[in-house]
């Protein structure tokens, strides 16, 4: 169940990705922290489990390209919630997990609900780092263009 | 604050940047901030009048701002103006759903 509730710029956006897993919630904690498994689906990482923590996400997709975003954890509830700020190309978010344990036929599995509040940024020009997604967006508006075409 | 007002629709964006020497001359502007007109000609591979004319576009489009100092109009890139191109709700939803593929994988590869 996934949804997306855009609103005019200057305000913020929200995007919900929700999926059911055949796996019980300590195990998906482990995923959404530990940070070798982390990396195994998310990106590289320094993060640790702790209110106030200040964690890079990274992702070198090109050599000529850099993906990172800026984070802080807000609020740890093992085998709950887990919440960070997720700040990229110029666009502060809050990223929170939510873990609800789920029954299924072969015992217990786990709703994990993401949910991404953004803020447009009211003067995106002085915020650093930037450049890179920028310039990524850019080049990828020739992929973009041919696709509307 | 007071972008929104400027803000382009979607086809205008991408038509103004469809433009190879437009694009680049927005993507300097992103990357080393304000600039003369003169300072973006000398690297920009064509004449001063060319890059004014596209300056003109990309400010019709919100995309550049400019201010007048002197003899100097100086240009500086409106990133917010992207807004509407981004997309950013879609972007992030297709972010997530191919991330919490890998999440499956992983934990379908994971010990107890």
């Amino acid at each position: 169940m996934n949804g997306a509730a855009p609103s005019a710029a200057g305000e913020t956006r929200t995007v919900v990705v929700e999926r059911d897993f055949a796996y019980p919630p300590e195990k998906i904690w482990r995923a959404l922290t530990q940070p070798h498994l982390l990396a195994a689906w998310l990106m590289q990482n320094d993060f640790q489990a702790a209110v106030g923590h200040r964690f890079t996400l990274r992702k070198e997709p090109r050599p000529d390209f850099h993906i990172a975003v800026d984070c802080k954890v807000l609020a740890v509830e093992p085998h709950k919630m887990l919440s960070y700020t997720w700040d990229a190309m110029g666009l502060a978010s809050v990223v929170t997990f939510t873990l609800t344990p789920t029954t299924t036929p072969t015992g217990g599995g786990t709703r994990v609900r993401m949910e991404q509040t953004g803020f447009t940024p009211d003067r995106p020009q002085n915020i650093a780092g930037a450049k890179a997604g920028w310039k990524r967006m850019l080049g990828d508006l020739e992929t973009v263009l041919a696709r509307i075409e | 604050m007071g972008y929104s007002g400027m803000q382009a629709a979607p086809d205008i964006l991408f038509r103004t940047l469809a433009d190879p020497t437009r694009r680049a001359l927005f993507e300097r502007l992103c990357a080393e901030g304000e600039k003369t007109v003169g300072a973006l000609t000398a690297r920009a591979g064509v004449s001063q009048p060319v890059v004014s004319k596209h300056l003109a576009m990309l400010k019709e489009a919100g995309l550049v701002r400019d201010r007048h100092e002197g003899r100097h109009t100086h240009y500086s890139a409106q990133l917010s103006a992207l807004a509407p191109l981004l997309d950013w709700t879609s972007q992030m939803t297709g972010f997530w759903q191919s991330r919490f593929d890998d999440l499956e994988n992983l934990l379908r590869r994971m010990d107890q």
